[in-house]
């Protein structure tokens, strides 16, 4: 018994007068915590609640809880500082985690609070009424010019820059092929198709079964280049460069060579067993210039038929960055906020780097518009967009429309226990073991990311309804239709919203 | 076909390199080329195109193909994540050459600038070659992940081959220099390793290749002694991180 083994952070109570030993639980530990005896044993070390067994036990003979083991209160060292410096202490290595910030900073998204109708200005009913939720996506002309055509009628003559269309302003954001299992590209691909949106491949190139919904596909093109070809690049409906995530800014991505199997080497196009490695930066860009030179060998690459959108994390200077985004010829900017979600990222990084959305957002917007330019591309905003008023905030705030992955991943089953960066997911979400990824039912997993998309649309039309608007577009930038409570003056400004009552 | 550059964007360059290549011709000869980009960018089809002048950065990227043959120098990042064909360049090049090439081969009959081959990669029976004439900057094979550099240095820009930081942060392929190699010209990552027979004959048919385009007698240069820079591991981030709770890795 080693004295110094970090205590477990969950209980397992098997309920032995219910309990019939099939093993079933020990078959879908992932993780490895139980087994099998002349009863169930536990080692609750191993355990992270991701509640598999709970869910799966034919006897609801199982439950999980909260360790009951005390640990002393200090209000300066938490529980949580207590254990990352017993894990340093033991490995002599850096954190990693998955999934966004598990720290709770306060989210503005929670003091802020959408208009209504009442009396003087009518709300609409979206049961009766009309109600457009369709965005486009890309660059729009600074102004549109006509000719008078043949038949004495008149045409345009401005030639419309690519665009794609979304039927609700709501994607799936970038989650490569390694991070995740295939079912899960697959699902989100197939959901993307079915609704009429887009999902986003990540930086890990494209399964060859993923092809035939390239159309409802953004294909990232990151610093390591992995399965970035022209084959690649042609299928897409838009080409997205990734310069920073919001969960790890300024950090690259290592897939671990564990994680390069086979499959994962095939679209990665690189040996197994190596790390995966995307550096920091591109190393061939260093300024706007830099940038504008991808973005041109993209749309030169692809003949200029599709928009090409640059990602980067919600930083403190994120407004200057992305006009000059916009003005190095980008047809779209996503910006990710510091709660986005990660297969791995280091922790510290995760949970102390950039800055939430929605102020990138209003910051993004404003100085856009400042100018003149915020018409002439879409923003794309993520990181914690947790339900549909999220959205509507995010919209109302000034982007064009939102990216959701974490979200998608919870409406797959995912539990949030925080294990991605293990590649062990019980669910078969964020995990390339064959008998795991088996877990994710294709055909059960699109379904629940269309009703995901469906419920979340409807409930964007009610609250267009309320709001008395019959378009998603009108409330793009109205900040107007939004009020903040509890936040101080500072926020309120940098959000270019008042206070609830003025 | 010939299309003279002159006074033409790149955009309007590129176009008419498209359609020709789109309408069939087998040879595309750009004249009065001075600095326009992407040349030869995204193309698929293996059609030989001739520049002359002076060719702008992000020559030949993400092209699987063609051939390129730049009379002339280059400037930054030829060969941008190519994925197959060649580009041989009767000049100079400049810096982030063959940036994540992942197939084909790059010959340059003089120098080239900083950080070529960087994060260069092979995938299979794709194994992709930058062979320098001259010398190489700092940075050379940064991030290296497969495929084969070799620097010559038949002429000599600051009296030796390679500069500083070679491999810096390499984890893949191999470099090849002419005459030694500092250890202090190492990055992190890289190390001196033995040249092996397979190395000889990888070696071997690269010169090879590079004489023949530059019409170079190939004897007195196999004749001289090549260091050969290699990863110290594949896996270079394999300690850097605590991976899973109650599970501590093995100290390797």
């Amino acid at each position: 018994m080693n004295p110094l083994e970090i205590p477990p952070e969950f209980h397992i109570m098997v309920d032995v007068g219910k309990c019939q030993l099939c093993g079933r639980c020990v078959q879908e530990c992932s993780f490895g915590a139980l087994r099998r005896t002349d009863k169930i044993e536990a080692d609750e070390r191993k355990c992270v609640a991701c509640q598999r067994c709970v869910a799966t036990c034919p006897q609801r003979a199982i439950m999980v809880v909260d360790h009951p083991l005390a640990f002393a209160l200090h209000g300066t060292w938490t529980e949580k500082n207590r254990r990352d410096i017993w894990k340093q202490a033991e490995t002599g290595r850096a954190l990693l985690s998955g999934t966004g910030t598990d720290i709770s900073y306060p989210s503005l998204f929670d003091h802020i609070l959408i208009d209504s109708c009442q009396v003087t200005n009518p709300p609409i009913d979206p049961l009766r009424e009309p109600m457009e939720l369709r965005t486009y996506i890309g660059r729009r002309p600074r102004g549109l010019e006509f000719v008078e055509g043949d038949s004495g009628g008149l045409e345009l003559k401005t030639v419309l820059p690519p665009s794609i269309e979304l039927k609700t302003p709501i994607i799936f954001g970038a989650m490569s092929y390694g991070a995740v299992s295939l079912e899960t590209h697959k699902a989100l691909a197939a959901a993307a198709h079915e609704k009429g949106t887009v999902m986003n491949s990540g930086e890990g190139g494209l399964h060859a079964e993923m092809r035939e919904y390239g159309q409802n596909i953004i294909v990232q093109v990151a610093s390591g280049r992995f399965g970035v070809n022209m084959d690649y690049l042609k299928l897409a409906a838009a080409i997205e460069i990734k310069i920073g995530q919001g969960a790890k800014p300024g950090i690259g991505g290592h897939l671990i060579g564990e994680k390069v199997t086979e499959q994962i080497s095939q679209t990665r196009m690189i040996p197994t067993g190596t790390d995966a490695i995307s550096p920091a930066p591109h190393h061939d860009i260093y300024s706007i210039e830099d940038l504008s030179q991808l973005i041109y060998a993209l749309k030169e690459a692809t003949e200029y038929k599709k928009p090409i959108l640059v990602k980067i994390a919600a930083v403190h200077n994120v407004a200057a960055i992305s006009s000059g985004i916009v003005r190095a010829g980008a047809d779209g900017i996503v910006i990710d906020g510091f709660r986005g979600g990660t297969g791995a990222a280091p922790t510290v990084i995760r949970d102390h780097h950039g800055i939430p959305i929605e102020p990138a957002i209003a910051a993004v917007d404003d100085r856009l518009r400042e100018e003149g330019i915020r018409d002439e591309v879409s923003i794309i905003a993520s990181g914690g967009i947790r339900c549909s008023s999220d959205v509507a905030k995010a919209i109302a705030l000034g982007s064009d429309a939102v990216a959701i992955g974490t979200a998608a991943l919870i409406a797959l089953g995912c539990r949030i226990c925080k294990q991605c960066h293990t590649g062990l997911c019980a669910w078969g979400i964020c995990t390339q073991k064959p008998e795991l990824r088996r877990r994710l039912d294709l055909n059960t997993a699109t379904r629940r990311l269309c009703n995901l998309l469906d419920a979340w649309s409807i409930e964007l039309k009610e609250i267009l309804g309320a709001l008395g608007m019959n378009a998603i577009e009108s409330l793009r930038g109205n900040r107007d239709r939004l009020r903040g409570i509890g936040l101080d003056h500072t926020t309120l400004e940098v959000l270019g919203i008042k206070p609830a009552g003025r | 076909m010939r299309i003279d550059a002159k006074g033409l964007s790149f955009k309007e360059l590129n176009e008419k390199v498209r359609e020709a290549v789109k309408s069939g011709a087998s040879e595309v000869e750009l004249v009065n080329v001075n600095g326009q980009r992407f040349i030869g960018d995204g193309l698929t089809t293996p059609v030989t195109i001739v520049t002359r002048g002076s060719a702008g950065n992000d020559l030949g990227a993400f092209m699987s193909g063609p051939k390129i043959l730049v009379k002339g120098n280059v400037a930054d990042a030829a060969g941008n994540t190519m994925n197959e064909g060649a580009i041989l360049i009767d000049g100079r090049a400049g810096d982030v050459l063959g940036h994540s090439m992942r197939g084909g081969k790059i010959l340059i009959r003089g120098s080239v600038g900083y950080r070529a081959g960087l994060h260069m990669k092979a995938y299979k029976d794709k194994n992709p070659t930058i062979v320098v004439g001259g010398t190489a900057e700092d940075f050379l094979g940064e991030y290296q992940a497969g495929g084969t550099i070799v620097v010559l240095a038949l002429e000599h820009d600051n009296g030796r081959a390679i500069g500083d930081y070679v491999g810096t942060g390499m984890h893949g392929g191999r470099i090849f220099v002419k005459g030694a190699v500092s250890k202090d010209q190492l990055g992190p990552g890289a190390t001196i390793d033995e040249v092996t027979d397979a190395d000889r004959s990888e070696l071997k048919q690269a010169v090879e290749d590079y004489c023949r385009a530059f019409n170079v007698p190939v004897e007195q240069i196999l004749s001289h002694m090549f260091t050969k820079i290699a990863p110290v591991s594949s896996r270079p981030f394999g300690k850097t991180y605590a991976i899973q709770s109650g599970d501590v890795p093995p100290k390797t």
